[in-house]
């Protein structure tokens, strides 16, 4: 019986002894060698790892037939069954396993910002530190190409398209109101600060079916999560005060704050002079609270709201009556409230948001005399009116998204958008014209991101529209396809097809209104890697079912859908931290030819917001040793058409017409950080001071010209001050950006 | 008859069991040694196949996944070298890299709970990440800072907690925080810990004693 044991334990030990060698070569598809890939026999131990040729050999005590699992870092794995007595000469082919790294990504039309993933154009640091951007989401938007320098309204117009067919998303969800409300001759601000977005994406056309109802253009702003730690503010400027705190959770999972603004432009103006009379300053009163919470290790839940109450008060000469003023009297009242949450379970991603929203205008104008006394002249008398508009909106909007192998996903959903806006009128007689009009917008939407190797990727999508309102369906197709050129650089095309309502003002119309329809045809070739990016875009764009007007019992109303047109163009971006430390700058340059016939317009002519020519330089320089952040923007567009356009009593018709002279601006700003407060163990505290002027040259740009309503006169456009200079100290207990400031430079 | 059969049986199994552990043990050692004297990226991701072949044998064993994962890592570092770390460019070989090691470490993580080793490779996960792109994502830093702190407070008789500590502080720009003074007393920290350390085996974490000594090196050149 021992003698069994010992030979049972001895047969064991020896097993290893008989060992067979299995050699071979691990090559991918293209027959080249794959080095330091795994051959693991599989339940042994035993394997061995492709040399830098992708030969590998290696010895393994199981007899018999084996399986190897042959594995390598961007390869899909695979099995291989050595049948026994096979020694060598085995060959594995690996294929390429679709990784997001690698792959080309579909980008015609869009300008990725502050996506880890891709290439960053623009983060809030960036926008804060453009000079000519005065803090302005959009200030710096149109310091990019597709846009236009339109100064005496407010919005982007891009590719030829109005300031309405540019949309904005927070969230994913549509924002109504994302300016204050527009004042005539002076273009306004975007309401949200920079710093509540992580990322801005700005595409100029051809984005994807999860967003309807933009004609020309998308602004899809995504808000930041928890904060990094506790923080507050305090600044102190020229035009105000502000004030917030955030409180990140001792766990970090959750975190709230609250901010306050205070904005009256009295000092500014006083030491600045206005082309208009102020008899009531600009002045904002701005408040926002926010939450966010991470629901699980995926999921986050965030809210934010934001209101503010501004008014304002101006009187020009007016162009009809010499001698006397327009006088024009703004109140507004506006809150924003957006939920929205997001969650990952296994493939399937879940995104959903909910937003309501709410606009109050008090508007009233008058005709007054040299003392400012309201008076009624004999044919001006509709120069006295008063509105009140009051809207409320609610979008909500859900996608899901399934991801299939690789990196293809699916994505799919649902939009519903309502609005309400009731219009109170009153002329100088005293009879009010109430009009209310309200919409349901009811959308599906599906697309599908095809990954056919790493280097060609297809984007396919359609979005289906239902409009209470128009009583009618649409259906939009979007494609674009992207193929990898180079390690950096790859061509991509897009088209699609896009809808939108006509301007709510335009009802009720005595024709049926259709959906205003816009084709786009994009290519695109890009060059990128972390420090330069280089952009090409050429376009097509073509205009149908624009609305077209009329003049009846002196009442501009709309006649139908059928207006037309088309644009085409194209654009340059490029940016270079690279070439000259701590220096960053960009270059944009777009051509626009464009001509459209709607609204008013007696045949198709180009419009008075499209400029041939647009070009834009944007330098960043940090001087460590002084602390200090020196910028400077300069932009130039060629002169813009204007038109005298006056209804005869039968039709439109052209009476004068001209081009505005070439438009340059150069702005100038100083970020200082000054070390106020040694760092203490933990808290840092960080203050910048801000010092910018706009137009730090005086050019005298004109926007366009006004006419009378005979004709006779013609007054420019201008801004309401040539220069702007702006003064304010920002501090902030808890956080430090000036890391920020510093790594955007780098 | 049967209960020689049984003992037979009962043997047999146990001198399966016994040689297969020394089998482990034996094999383990081998390349654990090899750890720390493995310099070549691609000897290094010869060493993280051979463990991973090992780990997937023994499927209730941390160690092995954990060097694992280790060694995929450091084969990143080692390209680090020379390499322009600030044009972004290494994100295209650093990611895979720390998918890879993560997915690895995560393994063994499952296998060992709240262990400083794993959570100190995880911070070193997220520094190579935070390199492939260090302008775009400057913010990890404070995820690796939340991991190596995690693995401190795990077990504080950690050294290699400190040399990692100390690493950050000697390569970081002094306007970022960073301090060759305040590394220099991290690096004698971990010195001291190596010497007081006491592996539980053979084959537990032992590596990193001669990286300080790398370190304080350079740092006397300086």
């Amino acid at each position: 019986m021992r003698r069994l044991f010992v030979f049972v334990i001895l047969f064991l030990l020896s097993v290893p002894v008989i060992a067979q060698r299995i050699a071979g070569f691990v090559k991918d598809t293209k027959g080249v060698g794959v080095p330091g890939a795994s051959v693991a026999v599989k339940g042994s131990y035993d394997g061995g790892t492709s040399d830098s040729t992708g030969r590998f050999s290696f010895t393994t005590s199981e007899k018999g037939a084996i399986v190897v699992v042959v594995s390598a870092i961007g390869y899909k794995t695979v099995e291989a069954s050595v049948p026994a007595g096979q020694a060598g000469g085995l060959s594995i082919t690996l294929k390429e396993e679709i990784t997001e790294l690698k792959a080309v990504v579909i980008s015609a039309g869009s300008f990725e910002a502050s996506d880890k993933k891709k290439a960053t154009v623009l983060s809030p640091i960036d926008i804060v530190t453009t000079a000519s951007a005065n803090a302005d989401v959009t200030g710096a938007v149109k310091t990019l190409p597709g846009a236009q320098q339109v100064g005496e309204s407010e919005g982007l117009f891009v590719r030829g398209g109005t300031a309405q067919e540019t949309k904005t998303y927070i969230d994913g969800t549509l924002v109504n109101n994302f300016f204050y409300s527009s004042v005539p001759g002076i273009a306004q601000r975007g309401r949200f600060s920079p710093f509540i977005f992580k990322g801005t994406v700005f595409s100029a056309g051809g984005y994807s079916a999860l967003y309807g109802q933009a004609l020309s253009s998308a602004l899809i702003l995504e808000s930041i999560d928890l904060p990094e730690m506790s923080s507050g503010s305090a600044g102190i400027s020229v035009i105000g005060v502000n004030g917030g705190y955030q409180k990140l959770a001792r766990n970090k999972r959750s975190s709230w704050g609250v901010s306050y603004g205070y904005t009256n432009l009295a000092l500014a103006f006083a030491l600045l002079k206005q082309i208009p009379e102020y008899p009531q300053v600009p002045a904002y009163h701005t408040g926002d609270a926010n939450f966010r919470i991470k629901t699980s290790g995926t999921g986050m839940l965030k809210y934010y709201g934001y209101f503010s109450q501004n008014v304002l008060g101006l009187r020009r000469p007016s162009i009809d009556t010499p001698g006397y003023k327009d006088a024009f009297k703004l109140k507004n009242f506006n809150m924003y409230h957006n939920v929205s949450y997001k969650e990952t379970i296994g493939r399937w991603k879940l995104a959903a948001g909910l937003s309501f929203a709410t606009s109050a205008d008090d508007v009233k104008g008058d005709l007054v005399d040299a003392n400012n006394k309201t008076v009624s002249l004999a044919g001006m008398e509709d120069k006295s009116f008063s509105y009140d508009a009051d809207g409320q909106y609610v979008n909500a909007k859900l996608v899901l998204d399934y991801r299939l192998k690789g990196l293809s996903a699916v994505r799919f959903g649902s939009e519903y958008n309502y609005s309400r806006d009731q219009n109170k009128f009153r002329r100088y007689t005293g009879v009010v014209y109430p009009s209310t009009v309200a919409e349901h917008l009811t959308s599906l939407f599906g697309e599908a991101d095809v990954y056919v190797t790493n280097n060609l990727a297809a984007k396919v999508g359609g979005r289906l529209e239902h409009s209470a309102i128009l009583e009618k369906v649409n259906v939009a197709p979007r494609l674009s396809l992207a193929y990898k050129t180079g390690a950096e650089s790859q061509a991509s095309v897009a088209y699609g097809i896009f809808y939108q309502d006509p301007e709510r003002r335009y009802f009720p119309a005595q024709n049926g209104l259709d959906f205003a329809k816009a084709t786009h045809y994009i290519a695109q070739f890009q060059k990128t890697n972390a420090k330069q990016t280089l952009r090409t875009e050429i376009f097509y764009k073509r205009y149908q079912h624009l609305v077209k007007t009329a003049e009846t019992f002196g009442q501009t109303t709309a006649t139908g859908s059928t207006g037309y047109g088309d644009a085409q163009g194209f654009e340059v971006f490029w940016r270079d931290k690279a070439t000259i430390k701590n220096f960053d700058y960009w270059i944009s340059y777009s051509y626009l030819d464009t001509k459209r016939d709607y609204l008013n317009f007696p045949t198709a002519i180009e419009p008075s917001f499209a400029a041939r020519h647009t070009a834009s330089l944007v330098m960043k320089k940090f001087v460590s040793s002084m602390q200090t952040q020196f910028n400077a923007s300069y932009t130039y567009a060629t002169g813009r058409p204007y038109y005298n356009i006056r209804y005869d009593g039968s039709k439109y018709a052209i009476y004068d017409q001209g081009r505005t002279k070439d438009y340059n601006s150069m702005s100038i700003s100083v970020n200082y950080l000054p070390n106020l407060f040694k760092k203490n163990a933990g808290a840092g505290r960080y203050s910048v001071i801000v010092f910018s002027v706009t137009n730090v040259m005086g050019a005298d740009n004109v926007y366009g010209y006004n006419y009378s309503s005979n004709g006779i006169r013609k007054v420019a456009i201008v801004p309401p001050s040539k220069t702007f200079v702006f003064l304010g100290a920002f501090i902030n207990f808890g956080l430090d950006r000036r890391e920020d400031v510093i790594n955007s430079n780098l | 008859m049967k209960t020689i059969l049984l003992s037979c049986a009962f043997l047999l199994a146990t001198s399966i069991a016994f040689a297969q552990s020394e089998k482990y043990m034996s094999t383990m050692a081998a390349k654990v040694v090899a750890v720390d004297t493995t310099f070549s990226p691609a000897g290094l991701v010869e060493l993280s196949n051979s463990f991973e072949r090992i780990a997937d044998v023994e499927k209730t064993q941390w160690l092995p996944y954990y060097y694992a994962a280790l060694t995929e890592i450091n084969s990143g570092y080692m390209q680090a070298k020379g390499a322009d770390i600030m044009s972004g460019k290494m994100a295209v070989i650093f990611d895979p890299i720390a998918d890879r090691a993560e997915a690895l470490l995560n393994k063994a993580e499952a296998l060992s709970k709240d262990n400083s080793e794993i959570w100190t490779v995880k911070k070193m996960i997220t520094s190579l990440r935070m390199m492939g792109n260090p302008m775009q994502r400057y913010k990890m830093m404070e995820q690796a800072t939340d991991e190596l702190e995690t693995a401190r407070k795990l077990n504080p008789e950690n050294p290699r907690v400190y040399m990692l500590l100390g690493q950050d502080k000697f390569t970081t720009p002094e306007q970022f925080g960073g301090s060759k003074e305040e590394a220099a007393k991290l690096f004698a920290l971990a010195i001291e810990k190596f010497k007081a350390a006491k592996p539980e085996s053979a084959i537990a974490p032992r590596w990193g004693r001669g990286t300080v000594e790398y370190f304080m090196k350079a740092a006397d050149k300086q």
